[in-house]
């Protein structure tokens, strides 16, 4: 097969196993593309992390313990998978911790309240599961394959979400206003979160079926599934702009993608401080790795 | 141990089959790397049966599973495969003849 016939297979909606034989451009954007999802996947329990210690209950610190080992194990999956694509996992961490690879934007940003927490849950959970339902057809199947079971977690971690939000809605004022406040400090990042709206015919994501749709189009999906939810509460998006045209497509304000591009390329608020720690951990857990080799050996 | 060492020397290769539902046939979940039969277990369990979405798994090392993907049919037998019944033009020939065509078929 030429990488033409291969490019028309794939946009008819065929689908290639690990052994087939791909051109080595689409190896190449299916590792870039699946490695930063697992990178993300690994960065995002992060900043859920922090508030392990500090959850308001014990059924809600269980909560989240589960949620992190669910996201972990997200990103052992998707390293699985770019392994057999030929970068094994070391590779993939190095690269990760020493800056060289990239992770999505919302996991640079610190988490100032168990609002917060919250917002991540259910609306940076709401928004990654748009871009990995858009996997499910994925012209590589293994990778859409375990993209079942992880859309499936992630549905449960926005009802966590979900749950943690309409508590604190349904408490005391403050508890109220450190939702309001959270939803501000995330809007921005979440309207950043699907990437500026290249047309998909120049996406070559999309072009060669990586994912189904386009940047655009995920961020109209996100908007019209949660903004009622979000104003259905009494909460404020704040955009002043933001509105549901009568063609039904929303409107907002431009997102900031020059804050999008910095962030991503390592400059987020929290960037360092979160590799730093992922080093650290690298270097602590290391002789488990050795340790469990040698047992097996 | 079933199987010898995968292609990255740290460990083996396993593929993992799931099954969800009684009655339903196993399917092919996803792959782990495990040093060897005991934590491949332990890890399947962990990532394919943690939140009660299978009711049983079959762990696998990778090079155990002979894949068969060509299959040349050098004799051409064609009452095999559904394109030897060309139903189609026939049923429509037969139709003509005993005058039962649709007004579309003519």
């Amino acid at each position: 097969m030429t990488d033409q016939e291969f490019l028309e297979y794939v946009q008819g909606g065929g689908q290639v196993e690990t052994h087939d034989e791909l051109p080595d451009e689409y190896r190449a954007k299916l590792i870039k593309f699946i490695e930063m999802h697992g990178n993300s996947e690994l960065m995002g329990v992060l900043p859920e992390r922090e508030w392990i210690l500090r959850a308001p209950t014990l059924q809600r610190k269980l909560a989240l313990t589960a949620k992190v080992q669910d996201e972990v194990g997200h990103s052992q999956l998707i390293y699985r998978v770019v392994e057999d694509l030929g970068k094994p996992r070391e590779q993939c961490l190095d690269d990760l911790i020493s800056g060289k690879s990239k992770f999505h934007n919302v996991f640079h940003y610190p988490t100032k309240t168990w609002g917060d927490v919250g917002v991540i849950a259910w609306l940076v959970d709401a928004a990654a599961i748009i871009s990995q339902k858009a996997l499910l057809k994925c012209s590589y199947a293994p990778y859409a394959r375990i993209m079942k079971k992880i859309c499936w977690e992630e549905s449960f971690h926005i009802l966590h979400g979900r749950d943690v939000i309409l508590t604190l809605m349904n408490g005391t004022d403050e508890q109220r206003e450190l939702v309001q406040e959270a939803l501000n400090r995330w809007w921005g990042p979440l309207m950043q979160f699907h990437g500026n709206p290249i047309p998909r015919e120049e996406d070559p994501m999309y072009i060669w079926r990586i994912k189904s749709q386009g940047n655009e189009e995920a961020r109209q999906q996100f908007l019209d599934g949660y903004v009622p939810q979000v104003w259905e509460l009494g909460l404020t998006v704040p955009d002043a702009k933001l509105r549901k045209n009568d063609d039904g497509v929303w409107e907002y304000s431009e997102p900031d993608w020059d804050e999008l591009k910095h962030v991503v390329t390592g400059h987020g608020p929290k960037t360092e401080e979160r590799l730093g720690l992922r080093r650290t951990t690298r270097e602590e857990t290391a002789w488990v790795r050795r340790a469990v080799l040698a047992e097996a050996a | 141990m079933g199987a010898s060492r995968g292609a990255r020397g740290s460990g083996v290769i396993y593929e993992v089959f799931r099954l969800e539902r009684k009655g339903q046939p196993f399917q092919h979940a996803g792959s782990i790397e495990a040093p060897d039969a005991v934590f491949a277990e332990w890890y399947a369990r962990e990532q394919y049966g943690r939140r009660g979405e299978s009711v049983a798994l079959w762990v696998v090392p990778r090079e155990a599973i002979a894949e068969i993907d060509e299959f040349v049919d050098e004799l051409e037998r064609n009452y095999h495969r559904v394109d030897g019944y060309p139903l189609k033009e026939k049923l429509k020939e037969a139709r003509e003849r005993a005058g039962t065509a649709a007004a579309g078929d003519r």
